[in-house]
Order: C-alpha cells, then sequence, then structure tokens
C-alpha cells in the first residue's frame, strides 16, 4: 500500500515543494540573465577568484578537440586532478584521478584508466553529452581536493560536499552529502548517498538520513554521524552568504568542500537547489526563507546577517557550543 | 507577485468564459448538440481543375454532378477569381461554365461541395442505349471475335460473361489470353474503355458510371469508373477494378454515362483532381444544411469554414491543446517525470495512428533494440552529432526491418510504425541510453514508464469520442484549456508525488 501524507501536514512542517520552488523562489528571486555566472564553472570561479573566495586551483582549460591529445599528455605531470564540464549539471561527466600506476591514471574508485579513455572522456565533455540542453563545452582541469582527515571517513569513493542554502545574503540550511559504495562515489542522495543535516548555529550534525530513512553511522565506513563536526564552519557561512552578493541571486545553493591545507573552498553555485537538503534535516524550508526574509529586511550587515541566523535557526542551544570551540582549528 | 497573479485569473477568467460561452450559444442559440448523438457522415469533396492555358479565350466545362444512388449533395462552392461563371442547366444535367478572354499562367478552378447519403438506394432503371461500335482493324477484330468466342463458351449467361471479361483484363500480363492481350496493346485507350467496346461487340448494352472512391483524408484522388450492363430489362454494376457485382459503399456517383466530364478549350494539360474529407456531422445540422443549402451561418464560426485539405489537417490540431493539458497536469500537479516535456504528445499523436496495443509494442521493440544497438555505438567514442545522426538511420533501419518482417508474417497492422516520428525516437533512445549510463537502469524505468504512461493518457484522452466531437466542433473551448493551463503555471501547492517522498517527514517528530 502506497501511504501518502497530507498536504496540511506537510504546510504545517513548512515543506518547501517543486511548484512553490520554481514559482515563488526561484523565478521570483533568480533573474534569468544571472544564470550564466553560475551554469558555467569557469566563470563562477573567476567571478569567486575576483571577491577572493577560495575555489580549487584550474590547471587549465581544454576548448577544442585538437586540443586533447596534447593536454592529455600535460595531465601525466599532476598527481592527481580533477576533470569536470564547465557547463555540467547534477555532479554529471565528472573523472576524479588520484595518481598514477604504471602510466595509467587511478581513479578515485582504485580502478585504472588508460589515457584513450580520458582523452574519450574529455571529447564527450566538448561535445556537450554531460552539459545542460547537450551544447558544446570546455572541459576543466583543476587541482585534486585533499580532504580534510577528520572528514575523509565520513564518504566512501567520493568528495563529501557542503551544500548550503543561502537566501538574500543570510544562510538558512545546510547539509553534507557523503557519497557510499552504493551511490558509487555520488553525492546524490536519491542515488544512495547519506544527506547528513548540519545545524546553521554550529555545524554539528543534526541527524543523518539515507534513502529517506534515519541512520547512525556511515554504512561503509562505519564513522558515527553523532561525532561529526564540521571544521571552519563560520568561515562556511559567511562564504555562502557571500555568495548572494556576488551572483545577483536571491535563492542560491552553494556546493564547499573542505581541503586539507586550504580551508573550505566553493566548488560551484546552483540556481535551481533541489529539495534533497529537507529531507536530510527533516525539516521544511518555508519557514526559515520568511523567517531569513524578516533578517534580510531587519539589516544589510554581512555579520549580523549570519548571527541572526545562528540565533534563530539552531537546532540545540547555541550556548552549548562557544564560537572557538566551532573554529579550534583557526 | 500578487499583481500578477491577479493578472493571471484575470486573463484566464476571461479566456475561460468566452469559450464556456461560445460553445454555451452554440448550444443553445444555433443548435449544435454538446454530446456526440446521431450522426452523418458528411463527405466535402474539392474537385480541382488545372490546365495551363494554349493561348486565345479559354472555356472550361465541368459537368456537376446530380443526385444519384441515395446521394444528397449538401452545399456547393465555386471559386473563379477572373473567370466569367456560369451554371448551365441542360435537358440531362447541369455543366458549370468558366470562360475568360486571355490567360496566361497555369491555373487552378475550384468546385466543392459537401454530400452525404441518408439511404443507399439503386439507380434508376433507364432504357438500354443504343449500341455503338467502334469500327477495328482487321487483325483487331478478327482478335476481338475470338475473344468474345471464348468468353462466351466458359459463361452460361450475361452476368458471367462480364465478370470473366473483367477478370481476364484484370489479370497480369503473363496469365492474360493472347487476343485480350492484343487488344489492350493496340488501343491506345484505358482498359474500362476497350471494356466496353468488347461489351459493344458481344451486343451487350454497356455504359460507365463514373464516380469517386471515397477516402477522408486522400489529397488527390482521380475519378474512376464502374461499367453497367443492361440484361434481363435490368442494369448491373460491375467494379472493374475487382469484378465485383453491385455499387460498391464508398463510391460517390457523379456521373452516369459515358460522356466526357470535362472539357478544356484554349487549355492543355487539364487534369481533375479531388481532396476529400469526411466529418461527422450531428443529424440535425445536417438535416438544417439540406434545408437551408446554400446560406448556413452557423458553419461560419467553425472550421468548416475552411478549405477540405486544411479542414483535415485540424481535425488532429484541435486534439494537441488537449493532450498538452494532460502533459501540465500530470507533471505539475502529479509529478510525472518524463523524458522530454512534450515527447509524450508526440507518441500519443503515433499511437493513434497506430492503435494503442500495436503501438506501444512497437515502442517498446524500436526503443530496446535501439538502446541495445546504441550501447554499441558507444564503444566507438564519436562525436555527439554523429552518433545521434547514426541512431536516426538505425531507427529508420529498424522501421523497415519490423515493417518487412511483419508483413511477411501477415500482420500487417505492424506497417503503421512509420507513424512513429523518427527523430523524436532517436532522441529518446540516446538520452535514455546516456541516463542508463549515469543514472542506472531504475531511472531510466522511471523516466520512459513516466512517458509511457503520459502518452497512454495523453492517447486515452485524445482518442475519446466526447473530446473528439468538443474540440472539432466548439474549436473555442480552446480558449478555456489555455486558461486552465495558465492557472496551473501559477500552482504553488504540492505535487502528488512529494506528498509520496515526504511522507516520512513527520513520523520522526
Amino acid at each position: 500500500m502506497i501511504r501518502f501524507t497530507s498536504p496540511s501536514k506537510l504546510k504545517a512542517l513548512g515543506m518547501l515543494g517543486m511548484n512553490e520552488r520554481n514559482i515563488g523562489f526561484i523565478g521570483e528571486h533568480n533573474p534569468r540573465k544571472y544564470y550564466p555566472l553560475v551554469d558555467d564553472k569557469l566563470k563562477t570561479k573567476a567571478t569567486a577568484l575576483k571577491h577572493n573566495i577560495r575555489v580549487p586551483e584550474l590547471y587549465g582549460v581544454i576548448k577544442y578537440q585538437f586540443e586533447i591529445a596534447d593536454a592529455t599528455r600535460l595531465l601525466h605531470e599532476y598527481d592527481g586532478f580533477v576533470v569536470k564540464p564547465a557547463q555540467g549539471s547534477g555532479g554529471k561527466g565528472i573523472l576524479v584521478v588520484t595518481g598514477h600506476e604504471d602510466g595509467l591514471f587511478r581513479k578515485s574508485s582504485g580502478a585504472t584508466i588508460d589515457s584513450a579513455e580520458v582523452r574519450r572522456h574529455i571529447s564527450n565533455i566538448l561535445a556537450g553529452l554531460y552539459s545542460l540542453g547537450g551544447r558544446n563545452d570546455k572541459a576543466m582541469v583543476e587541482a585534486l581536493i585533499h580532504f580534510d582527515p577528520d572528514m575523509e571517513k565520513y564518504s566512501c569513493e567520493g568528495v563529501p560536499d557542503i551544500r548550503v542554502i543561502a537566501f538574500k545574503g543570510v544562510p538558512v540550511m545546510a547539509m553534507m552529502r557523503c557519497a557510499t559504495h552504493e551511490s558509487d562515489g555520488k553525492a546524490n542522495l536519491h542515488q544512495g548517498a547519506v544527506g547528513v543535516g548540519i545545524d546553521i548555529a554550529s555545524g554539528r550534525a543534526i541527524r543523518a538520513v539515507q534513502h529517506g530513512h534515519l541512520v547512525k553511522q556511515h554504512p561503509d565506513t562505519g564513522a558515527s554521524f553523532d561525532d561529526l563536526q564540521i571544521p571552519h564552519w563560520l568561515q562556511i557561512l559567511d562564504l555562502s552568504s557571500r555568495c548572494v552578493a556576488i551572483t545577483g541571486l536571491g535563492y542560491l545553493g552553494v556546493d564547499i568542500v573542505l581541503d586539507k591545507l586550504r580551508g573550505p573552498m566553493l566548488l560551484e553555485l546552483n540556481a535551481r537547489p533541489g529539495l534533497a537538503i529537507q529531507v536530510a534535516n527533516m525539516a521544511g524550508l518555508m519557514h526559515r526563507l520568511a523567517a531569513a526574509e524578516k533578517i534580510a529586511s531587519q539589516t544589510d550587515n554581512h555579520e549580523e546577517k549570519i548571527a541572526l541566523a545562528r540565533q534563530q535557526f539552531a537546532a540545540r542551544l547555541i550556548t552549548a557550543y562557544s564560537d572557538d570551540e566551532i573554529n579550534t582549528e583557526e | 507577485m500578487i499583481a500578477s497573479r491577479t493578472q493571471i485569473i484575470l486573463i484566464a477568467g476571461t479566456l475561460f468564459f468566452t469559450g464556456v460561452g461560445l460553445t454555451l450559444y452554440k448550444v443553445i442559440a444555433l443548435g449544435f448538440p454538446l454530446l456526440p448523438g446521431e450522426y452523418r457522415e458528411v463527405w466535402t469533396i474539392e474537385s480541382k481543375i488545372n490546365f495551363s492555358p494554349s493561348g486565345g479565350p479559354v472555356e472550361v466545362d465541368l459537368r456537376l454532378p446530380e443526385n444519384l444512388a441515395g446521394w444528397v449533395i449538401l452545399q456547393e462552392h465555386f471559386a473563379s477569381s477572373g473567370f466569367g461563371f456560369t451554371v448551365i442547366e441542360e435537358s440531362d444535367g447541369r455543366d458549370a461554365r468558366w470562360t475568360r478572354q486571355d490567360l496566361n499562367d497555369p491555373t487552378t478552378l475550384y468546385y466543392k461541395l459537401q454530400t452525404y447519403r441518408p439511404t443507399s438506394t439503386p439507380l434508376r432503371n433507364i432504357p438500354e442505349r443504343k449500341i455503338e461500335k467502334v469500327p477495328l482493324a482487321n487483325d483487331q477484330l478478327a482478335a476481338m471475335n475470338r475473344l468474345i468466342g471464348l468468353l462466351r463458351e466458359q459463361s452460361s449467361d450475361t452476368e458471367s460473361f462480364v465478370r470473366s471479361l473483367v477478370r481476364e483484363f484484370r489479370k497480369p500480363d503473363d496469365a492474360q489470353d493472347r487476343d485480350a492481350q492484343f487488344l489492350l496493346g493496340t488501343f491506345d485507350e484505358p482498359k474500362t474503355t476497350i471494356l466496353l467496346e468488347v461489351l459493344a461487340y458481344a451486343d451487350i448494352p454497356a455504359q460507365k458510371i463514373r464516380g469517386i472512391r471515397l477516402e477522408d483524408g486522400r489529397k488527390r484522388q482521380r475519378i474512376s469508373s464502374l461499367i453497367e450492363f443492361h440484361h434481363d430489362n435490368r442494369w448491373t454494376i460491375i467494379d472493374p477494378s475487382n469484378a465485383r457485382l453491385g455499387m460498391p459503399e464508398d463510391f460517390f456517383v457523379w456521373q452516369r454515362g459515358s460522356d466526357a466530364l470535362l472539357g478544356v478549350m484554349g487549355g492543355q494539360d487539364s487534369s481533375l483532381e479531388f481532396a476529400l474529407v469526411s466529418n461527422r456531422l450531428p443529424a440535425k445540422t445536417v438535416t438544417g444544411m439540406e434545408q437551408r443549402a446554400g446560406a448556413y451561418a452557423l458553419l461560419d464560426f467553425s472550421i468548416y469554414a475552411l478549405p477540405v485539405e486544411q479542414q483535415g489537417a485540424f481535425k488532429g490540431l484541435m486534439l494537441i491543446p488537449v493532450a498538452a493539458l494532460v502533459v501540465v497536469v500530470l507533471r505539475i500537479l502529479v509529478g510525472i517525470k518524463t523524458s522530454g516535456t512534450f515527447m509524450p504528445i508526440l507518441i500519443a499523436l503515433a499511437f493513434i495512428q497506430t492503435t494503442l496495443v500495436t503501438g506501444l509494442s512497437l515502442f517498446l521493440i524500436l526503443v530496446s533494440a535501439g538502446l541495445w544497438i546504441r550501447s554499441w555505438l558507444s564503444h566507438m567514442n564519436l562525436l555527439l552529432v554523429s552518433r545521434i545522426s547514426a541512431v536516426i538511420i538505425v531507427v529508420i533501419f529498424m522501421m523497415a526491418t519490423t515493417a518487412i518482417f511483419s508483413y511477411k508474417m501477415g500482420m500487417h497492422q505492424a506497417l503503421t510504425v512509420t507513424f512513429f516520428p523518427t527523430i523524436i525516437l532517436a532522441w529518446t533512445i540516446e538520452r535514455m541510453s546516456i541516463l542508463w549510463e549515469e543514472d542506472g537502469w531504475e531511472e531510466v524505468l522511471k523516466q520512459g514508464g513516466g512517458s509511457l504512461v503520459v502518452a497512454v493518457i495523453a492517447y486515452v484522452v485524445m482518442s475519446n469520442e466526447v473530446v473528439k466531437h468538443l474540440t472539432f466542433n466548439f474549436p473555442e473551448l480552446t480558449l478555456s484549456i489555455l486558461a486552465l493551463i495558465l492557472l496551473t503555471g501559477k500552482y504553488t501547492g504540492y505535487r502528488l508525488s512529494e506528498l509520496y517522498r515526504f511522507r516520512d517527514m513527520d513520523t520522526h517528530k
């Protein structure tokens, strides 16, 4: 028997639906003309650098098919790198190489591929296989992210990333997406990745959800989510709320990775962030978005917005954690 | 936000009530039935006379049809721009005559009529005609006499004689009697005329019945002939194309007798073609048309006022808004995922041609075979455009194979495979294949299944008789559909699928 919940219950929980998101938030607060900035990762990167936001280092860009052979030869000089389409969507077409073995490239899953396969992958990227609307695209080669050792145990075969939804400069909700063996190293919740709801106030895990059910620990590594405290949390909040200002988009999904050496870095921006974050937090977005609207009307000050957000969206008592405790590494 | 919402509600309200209001006006004031009831099949026949001027004054004569064999002509319309036009009443019928002093370019003249057949009655019994024989050369005469002698031996009466003659003429060349073959070869005339000559030499009075074989949607139908022959004081009709006796059901009788239908003076390369369309009109409307033949204001508001060729096209076109509404509702209110926004509509349109079961199985066969071949193509490392083009060619090849194979197996319905839109199929296969590689087969089943479910529902709605009746007879209802679509575009509530997706949200509190 298929069980449905009632619209009134969802309304009471403040759940944001797809139609409301499209009309009330994306349509209302995200002017179409700013989309290219977030849809093209090269443009995002350039803009971010201009505003002193840290991003993974760009090794190079491949624009034309004839450049592929030379570029692939050069790739042997890097220990690890990531190849991705500039206008890809949903994490498609990302190739992560973590090292070399007998002249072959080693992928993050441990499998090895030869340079012909890398060339084919880049060729597919340029042809637009992974891009929105199948348009011709550019392939970008970036530095490999070195996970923070604290975070490594929460992911299997892939990068754990942190998604923050920011509305009018106010961080509203956050989650960490942990790849699992089942999700094939991808951070998509519907493919079996674990979504961990993160407390906006403290950066600690609230709850973790896989396939819509609560889980206590990572299914592959066994790491318990109760102990999860995201390092550099204040920097992450700061980074995500600043992104709203630099893009001109009011309703934004900010994807952040933590690098061992360089700290939080902006991975990509999303003008149409999905609804799964509500499942990971077991909370609706609507009430928080309304509160964020109020905060944004009260103050233009960036610091104040974050402070108010931390106060209002705290999952536990904020006094339990001092800021020093959160930012021990700084 | 509030302003744009009020705006939409105002616009949608106006559109909705305009559509419904016009419909009600037509139902109440003009007597259109709201629901399909008793219907008459009304054929609209548009005759096109094409010719090129050969210099000098032009005169075109067309023999007009009469009410014969139960056919009733409801309306007639002539198009004669730049020509003088008269209808001439003669003792044996009516002629339309177009005249013009000089003409430079090839021209088309139109004559449109609407007709239906309340009852199927036999043709009047007229006295037999005097037999006129065409003079023949000696060898032709000898062949003629031998053929008649041979057929007489094989037959017992006039009827069986005529039937064996028609059958003889229908045989393929190599199986034919040598004399029949010789006659057909030496006369520079159509088969039907030679048939009449043979009958004349066999002393059987006979003549042509000219008319049109009715096929809905045919655009360039030619005039056809039946043959009627006189014996035992009555006329019997035989169809020379299949040797069957009696008047075929789908035959509109234009003229009885062998006289020419079309005469063009001052012109050359003349041809007469017919475009045909059948409509199911309410019996009441047809009666009204019959009574007030000529000027019928009611029809000016409808698609019936269009030329016949376009009417046929609009029949299908007016159904598409309904299908679009189905897609909008299923995607926005229910939340079914489909591959490609309007791909389900195109598939549903193909289903209308193929019928549902055949269409579904053909679609599944084509897509799964296509996916299999596409997975092999993906090893070849092709550029995207070449790969999709390759898939298109593979799809066409598979369509041909399916058609030929099933035809040989005696499954004729599979021939309708050609109605599937090739490019759409190729894109579907390409997308499904990428989806498979990236998100796994579950996602392929989900989106492919979703598309098929939407297509099937759209098909069921589009092939519903009431829906067909409403969209064609009340095209203004499309405004109401537009209004509903606009309103749905402003719906911010939850989708049915979200009520399922978020079903566990309340239990963990």
